[in-house]
């Protein structure tokens, strides 16, 4: 079974028993009741092998944040073990919340007709006590608003048809929240490309189901995972996103939590960071920046950008912007974790987890922050009022575009 | 990309090594697979414990003469490390880090199962002996929180005892730290640090020792404070009415986590890149055999270039060499290892006695650059636990080894030498 295979590659036996990633861990110095890493992961996998018994139901609270796995010595997979357990020996259902909030693409596609209405109600005080009370997502809570439209129909209305002119294309996975809440990632991601010389395609993307795992939507998850993957061979397209979650999971979480294999496509799915930094520095594209342009911006590493490893391609991408004073904050979890610091029971945990962020954030004072990841953006802009730009947003705003498709053209 | 120097590995040796050469205005970048042996150690540094015939040396300095040719202490020579050993302490306080010891002679520190061992350098919170300290005649309160069991209270009690104190033993209750039970295997050094940090935990730990303090002159603690900072141990320090020392605990160390973390920050307070949990995976060569890229798991096909490499991969421990059953190899460049080529040469099978394995290394040549095939990679330095030609569990010389070899490939790059 997917369990088996996976322990083959998880290496819960690799473990030392240093501790060092419960050193790491964010939730284990916040929340009492999350057995914390080593204990959720290697640890307590020797006992659940050996009987159900020891499953703990407490392993919900890991937000999957993988800071753990990438301070590990010895490589242990631990937040992957995790969740392997959870799909393996849960017996907790989800409940109406949770395919609230991880069905981030039908809920939005239910809720769009009636954008105005549903930001309003999500905003408005009534709304806010009526989902505490009723669904148990936090009333302090602010939501993501919907815009009224979409980023696929933009894109077909205004530029599909102006994408057969380029030589080379790519295949762009724009997630949930670039189709749903902000547009302007995908319209930012269409100007760039269209300006280095690269053609941009859309596919028939499902969500990428990372929602789906961490509320324990197996079933569902595989779903879709299946279902990209094939859109994925379909298009033979280099596959790039433009959300750090998203691309994680596509590339990591797919074979190892969820057991499917991608091994042909790993390597040609990157965030647009990765894309255009390679391009670049291969000397195949060239990037001028408008002169007018000044800024001052701090970087906020995601955990899965951190993870991936990938925060230096967006670092050396923005340090070459000449008018962008550029600080990268202290690297460390926000707290919200997707779908995690919604829940009535997390609220609390996730807003002291991001605290010392906060705090940095503030004490930088900067523009604006700069961060791959969506759900980042909400709880920074959320807790701190600062506003939050992926950094595709940011290229898009510091680029002479004009100049930038001269230089490009062959 | 590009770099002035990139480093393979992210312990001791390449965090001193990328931060000299950062602050001499180089561009460095990092990389590193995971942690390493800082987390583990004693919170003290070796330089030589003892010499190659079981004896201990007097100036340290002095005594590197004994050591075998191919050693690297022999290949920095005496007069470079003289000057090293005396900037020690310098360069780790201008990275946070205080250090305490005679920089050229022994002192001894206490391991958690009360044994004294001989230490060079060591952190704030692990104090230090004179060589045959003479009875003090004084009073020991000998402190450990209930339900830990990484610091032998009975072990380290008799050994003041033979110090010349008179020891008393007590036990600090807290719910916070009974808390951490709830799993049995978190009852560890870190853990109870973490706690800790806290004001009120510490107020209430402060005060609680307080009331069990007699007549004693001086309290023994666990180095279980400060996993961030070294606030906590000033607070101890000031507010208990008595002389304190520090003794180690099992692993992890939190003096050696609380430094580590220290010197990440000076290296990227320089400016350097810190690549974590990523790990290279293969090199690429020009025609004249200069290493010309290196390549990891997490940027894929993006190649990290510099003019000068350095590897600082821990050996064996560190996953710098790998063993087969009838080889060791070093996996990255595939450089000359110097492990004997027999296998029952590799150990002893009493294992307590030396154990040839621990001392593997990559072979260099006089300034430390590595050897392939049995010719010199000219941009390619070998440092720290890496290095061959030395055995630093059996000399007691790591932290020695890896901060010496530090400097002198820094300095060489640098073009000081
Ligand atoms: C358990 C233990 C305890 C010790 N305690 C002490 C002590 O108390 N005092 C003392 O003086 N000495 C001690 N030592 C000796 C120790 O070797 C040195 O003190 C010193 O810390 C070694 O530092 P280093 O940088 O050479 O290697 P390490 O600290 O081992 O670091 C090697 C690093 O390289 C990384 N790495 C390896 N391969 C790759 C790759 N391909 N790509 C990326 N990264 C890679 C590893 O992940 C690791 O981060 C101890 C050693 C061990 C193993
Ligand atoms: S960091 Fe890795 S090796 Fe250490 S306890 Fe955690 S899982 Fe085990
Ligand atoms: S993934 Fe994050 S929350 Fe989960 S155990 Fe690891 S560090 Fe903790």
């Amino acid at each position: 079974m997917i369990h088996n295979e996976h322990i083959r590659s998880s290496n819960f036996e690799e473990c030392i028993k240093c501790t060092i990633c419960t050193e790491f861990c964010p939730v284990i110095e916040v929340n009492p009741l999350f057995p914390g890493p080593k204990q959720a992961g290697p640890d307590g996998e020797r006992f659940r092998l050996k009987n159900s018994f020891f499953f703990d139901e407490n392993l919900k609270y890991c937000m999957n944040c993988k800071r753990c796995e990438t301070a590990c010595p010895s490589g242990v997979k631990i937040a992957d073990i995790i969740h392997s357990a959870r799909m393996d020996y849960g017996t907790v259902t989800p409940h109406l919340r949770e395919r609230i909030l991880a069905g981030t693409d039908m809920m939005g596609t239910l809720a769009r007709p009636f954008a105005p209405v549903v930001n309003a109600v999500a905003g408005s005080k009534a709304g806010k006590f009526m989902m505490d009370k009723v669904l148990r997502i936090d009333r302090r809570r602010s939501f993501p608003k919907y815009a009224a439209h979409g980023f696929n129909r933009w894109f077909r209305k205004e530029k599909a048809a102006l994408q057969d002119r380029f030589a080379s294309q790519v295949a762009f996975f724009h997630g949930c929240s670039t189709e749903f809440q902000h547009p302007e990632v995908g319209k930012a991601f269409v100007e760039v490309m269209n300006a280095i010389g690269v053609g941009v395609r859309l596919m028939d993307e499902k969500c990428c189901g990372v929602a789906m795992i961490s509320n324990a939507m197996w079933p569902e998850a595989r779903k879709n995972a299946v279902h990209n993957l094939a859109e994925f061979r379909k298009t033979g397209l280099p596959i790039v996103t433009a959300s750090s979650t998203c691309t994680l999971t596509l590339r990591d979480e797919y074979p190892n939590i969820l057991g499917l294999r991608n091994d042909d496509l790993r390597d040609n799915i990157v965030i647009v960071e990765k894309f255009l930094y390679d391009m670049v520095d291969e000397g195949k594209v060239k990037l001028v920046f408008r002169q007018d342009y000044k800024a001052k911006a701090a970087y906020h590493i995601p955990c899965h950008m951190e993870k991936l490893g990938w925060s230096i391609f967006t670092r050396r991408l923005l340090e070459m912007i000449p008018g962008l004073d550029l600080t990268v904050l202290e690297s460390g979890c926000c707290g919200i974790a997707g779908t995690y610091g919604f829940k009535k029971e997390n609220y609390s945990y996730a807003q002291a987890i991001g605290q010392p962020l906060f705090d940095a954030i503030r004490a930088e004072d900067p523009g604006f922050v700069v961060s791959e990841c969506e759900t980042c953006k909400w709880q920074i802009e959320m807790s701190t009022g600062y506003k939050v730009l992926n950094p595709i947003v940011l290229l898009s705003e510091a680029l002479d575009l004009e100049k930038t498709r001269m230089a490009n053209e062959k | 990309m590009r770099y002035d120097v990139v480093i393979i590995g992210g312990g001791l040796s390449a965090l001193v090594c990328g931060t000299r050469l950062q602050r001499s205005g180089k561009s460095v970048l990092l990389v590193s697979s995971g942690q390493n042996a800082m987390h583990f150690s004693s919170g003290s540094f070796g330089f030589l414990g003892r010499l190659p015939d079981g004896s201990a040396p007097d100036d340290l300095i002095d005594s590197v003469i004994n050591l075998p040719e191919v050693h690297p202490y022999r290949k920095i020579g005496p007069e470079r490390l003289r000057t090293y050993a005396g900037q020690t302490i310098g360069f780790f306080e201008s990275a946070g880090i205080l250090l305490h010891g005679d920089p050229t002679h022994n002192s001894y520190r206490m391991t958690a199962s009360g044994i004294c061992k001989p230490a060079w350098l060591a952190m704030e919170d692990v104090s230090l002996f004179a060589p045959g300290e003479t009875p003090s005649g004084g009073k020991a309160l000998v402190v450990t929180l209930k339900g830990f069991t990484d610091f032998n209270v009975p072990f380290i009690s008799s050994a003041f005892t033979k110090m010349g104190y008179a020891c008393r033993c007590v036990e600090v209750e807290m719910e916070e730290i009974a808390r951490l039970r709830k799993n049995p295997t978190e009852m560890r050094s870190v853990n109870i640090a973490r706690v800790l940090e806290g004001q009120q935990a510490l107020d209430r730990f402060i005060s609680g020792v307080r009331g069990k303090l007699k007549d004693e002159d001086t309290v023994v603690l666990p180095q279980v404070f400060g996993l961030k900072d070294t606030s906590p141990l000033a607070a101890i320090r000031s507010r208990l009415p008595a002389h304190v020392h520090f003794v180690g605990t099992m692993i992890p160390s939190v003096p050696g986590i609380r430094s580590q973390m220290c010197l990440k920050s000076a290296f990227q307070a320089a400016g350097g890149t810190f690549l974590p949990g990523d790990t290279a995976v293969r090199a690429g060569f020009d025609s004249t055999g200069r290493v010309s890229s290196v390549y990891t798991a997490n940027l894929g096909n993006t190649p990290l270039e510099a003019g000068e490499f350095i590897l600082a991969s821990g050996g064996l421990w560190g996953k710098g060499l790998e063993a087969s059953y009838d080889s060791v190899k070093e996996p990255l460049f595939s450089l000359d290892v110097d492990s004997p080529r027999e296998r029952k040469e590799w150990y002893d099978s009493d294992f307590f006695r030396r154990q040839a394995f621990t001392g593997f290394g990559v072979v260099t040549d006089e300034s430390l650059r590595a050897l392939k095939g049995g010719k010199t990679v000219s941009n390619l330095r070998v440092i720290g636990a890496e290095c061959g030609g030395a055995n630093p569990l059996e000399e007691g010389s790591g932290a020695g080894i890896a901060i010496m070899s530090a400097f002198m490939a820094a300095d060489s790059i640098l073009g000081r030498i």
